[in-house]
């Protein structure tokens, strides 16, 4: 079984529209996982149908038990996050700034402080418009441990490709280079970036792989837009080049992505024949190499 | 004032109206822009200047202290995050996991756990004729935004008069790292596009400046795109659409070389003054 993951650095290029039509593709023979739990969009083109969901429970916020509590402050003078104010005459613990440490709980003399379970998102195995399967989550808003829910999403789905004899997990990663990506990337087996020739587009491609380098998985490159600026799009090459990065497929500034989404279908679904060539081929490629 | 500009969904023009409003704002008064998006930091791709400060940033972390501990146990027992883990006769941490809550350090009836500078970054300040740019780029490999993006706030806060005008360019999304860069800001601007992912995902950024009780408008960027589910959805919440930035070529070309769009599309910049007079309506308490 192999894991692909589609990720970019810099938010916009295109990266869920072209992840989809990869999912569109590969059809029944592929497990889709959707990692950008912070800002999941890829359910929008595949139609799925939450035939399985449940609560995702991870990390612990402090509760103060006001009858129980003396107020000898202790668990403000420790807590290092400003978590705890003083309300009246006791303290109070605001969810949101509570980092869930547990410091409180174990310095209080009263035992007034109860660590509570936080229930953080939800969590969804569907079957999808393709004919396959898909994991995908929603993280509430101001959450924390989009990690650890990307980690649930992405060995769900290699279960459900492990029991169901299919040879392909297809993951969706989130921008960025902190916790969410590092889980989306451990585990995977070839990495596909999807870029655009733009100053940002070229920075965050950068950073993004120097953090796959450290990983130490092999990749390929997507450049999206690659006419908005040719000078660029040439410096991305020869920076593929450089660092052995495969050179996957080039894909013009094209409207369609926009136009497809709002009729909530994948590019491989829409559109010109071009268009539609080029991300076949371009998935075609990445099934050979990966 | 503080002016949070954020998104749910990444890609939509974030730094782009943070970097151009900054330096149409500059035209007017004192303004410090600072990129809060500490894993992909861009703002300064399209700010030139002085290199005013360059400094590290740290954190804090337990060290083991070997000739110490007792391997009692303890600090395992009060970890909730795995950083500190006993294997058989040796204490290891996990400097990832961490979250330098002190509470193995300070609990350790040996003093064995020392809590030790780690570098998770840079911070510099960047001058130019008229603002300064002041960013924080995480090191790779570093995980924790969080750490970083309190401590650049900090160093905005204690380096610049509060009465300079504050532009933050927030990271993606509506997690732990948004929060915290838009913790202090007075008002907080999404920036989506007119299509279906940037209607979801600011479905998701409104409810969580709802949830944080936050003063909020939106500007929808590439309009003329997609539809107008986004307007609708925007008069329906009464949320205030502060402008439109029109979907241009140019205007993606200018971006792909990392210029500033406003001093040459005359039509942005009548989007920027929307976005100006409504702001400064708001600093005189109109809303």
């Amino acid at each position: 079984m192999k894991e692909i993951v589609v990720i970019s650095g810099k938010g916009g290029t295109g990266k869920t529209s072209i992840t989809a039509s990869f999912s569109f593709l590969g059809g029944e023979d592929v497990v889709t996982a959707d990692c950008d739990v912070d800002a999941a969009d890829m359910h929008l083109l595949m139609k799925p149908d939450f035939d399985f969901e449940e609560d995702f429970f991870s990390g612990k916020t402090a509760v103060i038990d006001q009858e129980k509590c003396t107020g000898c402050m202790k668990c403000i003078d420790i807590c290092r996050f400003n978590a705890i104010e003083v309300q009246g005459s006791i303290p109070v613990v605001s969810e949101i700034s509570c980092e869930g440490c547990g410091y409180c709980y174990a310095v209080c003399p009263s035992e007034a402080v109860d660590m509570k379970e936080q229930n953080v998102g939800r969590f969804y195995i569907s079957s999808i418009k393709t004919g396959g399967k898909m994991v995908h989550a929603r993280l509430k808003a101001g959450a924390e441990n989009s990690g650890k829910l990307v980690a649930k999403v992405k060995n769900e789905a290699r279960r459900i490709a492990e029991e169901t004899g299919k040879n392909i997990v297809i993951a969706d990663g989130s921008p960025g280079i902190g916790c969410p990506v590092v889980s989306s990337l451990s585990g995977a087996d070839f990495v596909v970036f999807v870029t655009e020739p733009t100053v940002s587009g070229l920075h965050d491609l950068k950073r993004v792989y120097s953090l796959v380098k450290k990983f130490n998985i092999r990749s390929g490159c997507i450049i999206n837009k690659c006419d908005l600026n040719t000078g660029t799009s040439d410096e991305i090459k020869s920076f593929l080049r450089k660092e052995n990065i495969a050179e996957i497929s080039e894909i013009p500034y094209d409207k369609s992505f926009t136009m497809a989404m709002t009729e909530g279908k994948t590019i491989a679904e829409y559109g010109e024949s071009t268009l539609k060539n080029i991300i076949q081929e371009s998935w075609n490629y990445i099934k050979e190499i990966a | 004032m503080k002016i949070a500009i954020a998104s749910g969904k990444g890609g939509t023009g974030k730094t782009t109206l943070s970097t151009n409003f900054s330096a149409y704002l500059a035209e007017k008064r004192e303004v410090i822009l600072t990129d809060l998006d500490v894993e992909e930091p861009n703002s300064g791709l399209f700010i030139s200047g002085e290199l005013i400060t360059h400094k590290d940033c740290f954190r804090m972390v337990p060290s083991w202290n070997s000739s110490k501990c007792s391997l009692c146990g303890k600090c395992q027992d009060l970890c909730n995050f795995n950083a500190v883990i006993k294997i058989r006769d040796s204490v290891m941490v996990f400097p990832e996991m961490c979250h330098s809550c002190y509470a193995c350090s300070e609990l350790c009836p040996e003093n064995a756990l020392p809590m030790v500078k780690e570098k998770i970054g840079e911070y510099r300040e960047v001058k130019t004729d008229h603002f300064t740019l002041a960013e924080s780029r995480l090191d790779i490999g570093q995980e924790q935004a969080v750490p970083l993006i309190s401590q650049t706030l900090s160093l905005v806060d204690e380096g610049f008069d509060s009465d300079i005008l504050r532009i933050y360019d927030c990271p993606p999304g509506t997690s732990c790292p948004v929060i915290e860069a838009t913790r202090d800001a007075d008002f907080i601007i999404l920036v989506t596009e007119p299509t279906p992912f940037g209607l979801h995902d600011l479905t998701l950024a409104v409810d969580a400046m709802r949830f944080l009780n936050r003063k909020f408008g939106v500007v929808v960027n590439r309009y003329g795109i997609g539809n107008d589910d986004v307007l609708e959805y925007c008069e329906k919440e009464d949320i205030p659409v502060l402008a439109k930035l029109p979907d241009d070529r140019k205007i993606a070309e200018l971006y792909s070389r990392g210029k500033l769009v406003y001093r040459e599309v005359d039509s942005f910049r009548k989007q920027l003054d929307l976005i100006y007079s409504y702001l400064e309506r708001f600093m005189n308490g109109e809303f």
